[in-house]
């Protein structure tokens, strides 16, 4: 018993102490990628890495989520093979090489017995800036106040929100503020008075399975897949998978492995958008 | 083996398992510390508190560090569902040991066992779909300070009711027989002799409890709102420190994932404070 403990003693140490280190540096061996990043791509990487793994008998994809930039950041640190990230390169990352592999896009999103139609660029920074704080003034046809969904700070599609309507975050007057995508539609599809905005993917496929959301065409143009993968809906972004050097050997291989058409169904399927049709 | 080797063997199993509590707990501070330094260094401490707002990422907005809403985000939503949790599980407490019949007693204890089992994402959801709708219809937008509450309140309700029937059950039955000699009500009884006696096995009762409270992260965030504000009313959605390294830990980078190590720290303050406002109320517990 004695000795037991004095075995227990050091071990639980240690295991607190590594414990206390999030994103272990794990070493990849040669058989193993290590992907982390956007939380867009991670379920979509996911899957193509288990059909890959099919396909190559002997290799682990690992794909560990944690946000654009952490993909970044492990891409050019090296804790990551490769790095996902759900927007394209910035001019301070011109070093890494980004591969394109899919197109995703936000959208607006109110609740489904929402009658307002349309609601113009101008109106979303109205309400998200607090001018407009009912639905009448936005021509919603009825009297009563919008809950403004918004996302925590860090998130990609915070990021690219806030660029596409020119607005800075400290502006922003949120009535609820929101982790991931899932949150965001369960908020809006619980509240008739919401309005939000989400990831078309996942909002098109919730809304095709009977959540009470609705997605709002913008500028006319109505999201959706067609939309997303030719540019035309404003709100649209491309999924990166980023490298520090020119790949090689494994990482090549998966690399050109997600650009290809052998994995269309498996985009399609989690409702983001291939390249090519 | 001698009797008094066998002392010494269990005098080192105790320092054994005392020591590695309480350095389990200098380890998590001390890591804390180690975490938080680099934005206490380049931020620091005090724009924690002076910022205009809380928008620490570099990339999507401008860097600004102010901690001050959630901690009153925090202290709020605990001392809400405090206020509502324990006069209710004191008076549980005391209608379990002397009001009920032995059966009633025994099946009101099992289903606050059942209340203080079921967990806390469970108590989120729950808030989130019905009571934050119901709230809404009140005043909306229906995630709010007042969700936050009464959700730690039913969190809380359990480790009250039942630290207080314990501590009341462990009254000296020669304070009780005394009582009933001298020919006192159940009412005083209660109040004059049974409370008095018991209240420093309820006040740690109570202290475990805020700690809960102030600790909880999951329900609170699916029920609070998590804006950063200081609220203006009990409808005013709140962000709790908790809250807010479950929302961005993920998301995080440097100064902004140091940031949020502060928050846990911060959240270590509130804790030690706690207790030592708890020391200061319990004379019997003030020297230990």
């Amino acid at each position: 018993m004695n000795r037991a403990l004095l075995i227990l003693t050091p071990s639980l140490l240690l295991a607190s102490l590594s414990a206390c280190n999030p994103g272990a540096n794990r070493k990849p061996q040669e058989s193993q990628l290590v992907l982390t990043g956007s939380s867009t791509c991670a379920p979509l990487v996911n899957e193509i890495g288990k059909r890959f793994e099919k396909q190559n008998p002997g290799v682990r994809i690992d794909v560990q989520t944690g946000g654009t930039s952490r993909g970044i950041s492990d891409a050019r640190s090296g804790l990551a093979d490769i790095g996902m990230a759900s927007r394209n390169l910035y001019d301070s990352e011109s070093a890494l090489h980004a591969f394109p592999f899919a197109r995703d896009g936000i959208c607006i999103i109110v609740h489904k017995t929402n009658p307002i139609a349309e609601l113009s660029d101008e109106d979303v920074i109205a309400i998200y800036t607090g001018k407009k704080t009912n639905w009448n003034e936005v021509g919603g046809g009825r009297d009563a106040p919008i809950t403004v969904v918004h996302k925590s700070e860090g998130r990609s599609t915070l990021e690219l929100f806030l660029k596409y309507f020119k607005l800075d975050n400290t502006n922003v007057k949120p009535s609820v503020v929101i982790g991931d995508n899932q949150q965001g539609i369960k908020t809006v599809a619980g509240n008739p008075d919401a309005i939000g905005y989400v990831s078309i993917g996942s909002a098109s496929y919730e809304a095709e399975h009977g959540v009470a959301i609705k997605l709002l065409p913008m500028k006319g143009i109505v999201p959706g897949l067609g939309t997303v993968r030719d540019g035309s809906f404003p709100l649209s972004r491309t999924l990166n998978l980023v490298t520090r050097e020119e790949p090689s050997g494994l990482a090549l291989t998966f690399i050109e492995f997600a650009r290809s058409a052998g994995v269309h169904d498996i985009i399609k399927e989690q409702y983001f958008v291939p390249l090519a049709p | 083996m001698s009797r008094s080797r066998r002392d010494s063997v269990l005098n080192w199993t105790l320092l054994c398992s005392g020591s590695l509590a309480g350095l389990i707990v200098l380890l998590i501070v001390a890591f804390l510390l180690i975490e938080s330094a680099p934005a206490l260094w380049r931020v620091g401490a005090a724009r924690f508190f002076t910022d205009a707002s809380w928008h620490p990422n570099p990339v999507s907005s401008r860097g600004t560090f102010n901690m001050l809403p959630m901690i009153w985000g925090t202290l709020l939503a605990a001392a809400g569902g405090f206020i509502l949790a324990a006069p209710l599980g004191i008076l549980c407490g005391v209608f379990c040991r002397f009001y009920a019949s032995r059966t009633l007693a025994h099946v009101f204890r099992r289903l606050i066992e059942l209340l203080a089992g079921i967990p806390s994402v469970v108590y989120g959801l729950w808030g989130l779909v019905v009571l934050v709708p119901l709230i809404r219809r009140l005043a909306p937008p229906g995630p709010s300070l007042l969700a936050g509450a009464l959700i730690l309140a039913i969190m809380i309700l359990p480790t009250v009711a039942l630290t207080a029937e314990a501590a009341l059950t462990a009254v000296s039955h020669e304070h009780l027989r005394a009582a009933a000699a001298l020919g006192l009500s159940r009412a005083a009884t209660v109040r004059s002799v049974a409370l008095p006696a018991a209240w420093p096995g309820i006040l740690t009762g109570l202290l475990l409890a805020i700690g809960r409270a102030v600790g909880e992260t999951m329900a609170i965030l699916m029920v609070c709102g998590n804006v950063v504000q200081t609220p203006d009313s009990l409808f005013a959605p709140v962000r709790t420190l908790t809250a807010n390294i479950a929302l961005e830990m993920a998301y995080a980078m440097d100064d902004h994932r140091s940031a949020l190590f502060v928050s846990g720290l911060m959240l270590t303050a509130i804790i030690v404070a706690l207790v030592a406002l708890a020391a200061r109320f319990s004379p019997e517990r003030a020297d230990a």
